[in-house]
């Protein structure tokens, strides 16, 4: 393995962010409010644009919530649809669709286009790391970073070091985080590392109980917050993930652990073939409307 | 500036009270943290701010947003009231 030149990092890291959905929004929100510049890609103009207002209205969540250094001037946002602009990042956080082929094709031809030694950083809930390394020209510059929704709110991320991970790229991810006011927990590579591992089954055990008709959606919720001390909820927290997402994580999970427990509920198929995505949609197991 | 309970005031926390209620499907008092524990959630203040600025045609900016101001609807009344531009024919106060 060759040393990569991380002797001389440029003074301001400057994010590249892949994909404008929900988590891709929410760390540019979470970049933006610590005063980095990004630039968000996505291949879908319209969502692109959409983004610029989720935006504008995630950081004033973020501000609400006392969630942002202070005295500190927002990072400038570019956006646009090419990847070529990975070029010119210090590290490009990968936020595309919770799909294995997507995620390995995106990364290669980043991985092309980035100057050596640039910060790759898979947010993957579930996808090993190692499996996404083998498509990169350099696996030692993928680490894993699983932030969770929404990024600004929540101190803790996840990092998950691959097998071929190299130590550059861990100092790297450690002090990003560092700038962004993030607390890491390294652990692991394996499908769903920890949260999803535990979280997601967890999820889809609460959407069955609600399919076998135990107990509604907000009572499920309400036990396990009042009994068991869950901040939202089981099912709440699948609103706030995206049901969508959640169907696509657990069947990664079920893939590759053989886990009946991950085997999407057929209730969570159901939300999803309704478009009743969560959050994002304005109706999941809950209305936002 | 202390702002006194004044009709203006009071007239906006009848109208915010049933703005939540509709909304929350909970009754709630004037004082109550609304943000409490086991209250309402971060995501549902934005909506609550976006609710104000559109309602009464406000801005809330800078210093204003921040939770503390809309932690109880007694404090968002006020501070709409500091933020509306006063109606033709003078200030209060």
């Amino acid at each position: 393995m060759t040393a990569a030149p991380y002797d001389d990092p440029p003074a301001r890291p400057a994010l590249t962010v892949l994909g404008a959905g929900v988590m891709g929004v929410g760390i540019t929100v979470l970049a933006l409010g610590h005063g980095l510049p990004v630039h968000l890609v996505d291949i879908d103009r319209e969502r692109l644009d959409r983004a610029s207002g989720l935006i504008d209205g995630e950081l004033r969540l973020a501000e609400l919530m006392g969630a942002l250094p202070a005295g500190t001037a927002l990072g400038t946002l570019a956006t646009g649809t090419s990847l070529k602009a990975a070029a010119g990042a210090t590290a490009v956080v990968e936020a595309v669709t919770e799909n294995a082929a997507i995620k390995a094709a995106v990364l290669s031809e980043v991985s092309g286009l980035v100057r050596p030694g640039t910060l790759l950083i898979t947010n993957t809930s579930s996808i090993p790391v190692d499996e996404l390394a083998g498509a990169l020209e350099r696996p030692e510059e993928l680490v894993g970073t699983h932030f969770m929704n929404p990024p600004y709110l929540i101190g803790t991320a996840e990092v998950v070091r691959g097998a071929r991970t190299g130590d550059a790229a861990m100092a790297a991810v450690a002090a990003l985080l560092t700038t962004l006011r993030r607390r890491a927990v390294v652990v692991r590579d394996a499908p769903g590392f920890v949260t999803s591992r535990i979280l997601h089954p967890m999820i889809n055990d609460a959407a069955r109980v609600v399919e076998e008709g135990t107990a509604t959606a907000e009572d499920v919720d309400a036990l396990m917050q009042g009994c068991l001390g869950h901040p939202t909820g089981p099912l709440r927290t699948a609103d706030l993930i995206g049901i969508d997402n959640l169907v696509d994580s657990l069947t990664v999970l079920h893939e590759r652990t053989g886990d009946d427990g991950c085997r999407p509920a057929e209730l969570l198929l159901r939300l999803v073939s309704e478009g009743r995505l969560g959050r994002k949609s304005g109706r999941g197991f809950y209305d936002y409307g | 500036m202390t702002t006194a309970n004044t009709p203006n005031t009071h007239d906006l926390e009848k109208e915010l009270l049933g703005f939540l209620e509709a909304r929350t499907g909970t009754a709630w008092d004037a004082d109550t943290d609304l943000f409490d524990a086991g209250g309402l959630s971060s995501l549902f203040a934005m909506q609550v701010v976006v609710h104000l600025e559109q309602t009464y045609a406000i801005a809330v900016r800078g210093a204003d947003l921040r939770l503390d101001n809309f932690r109880t609807v007694r404090r968002m009344a006020e501070l709409v009231d500091r933020l509306r531009v006063p109606a033709a024919g003078g200030l209060n106060g």
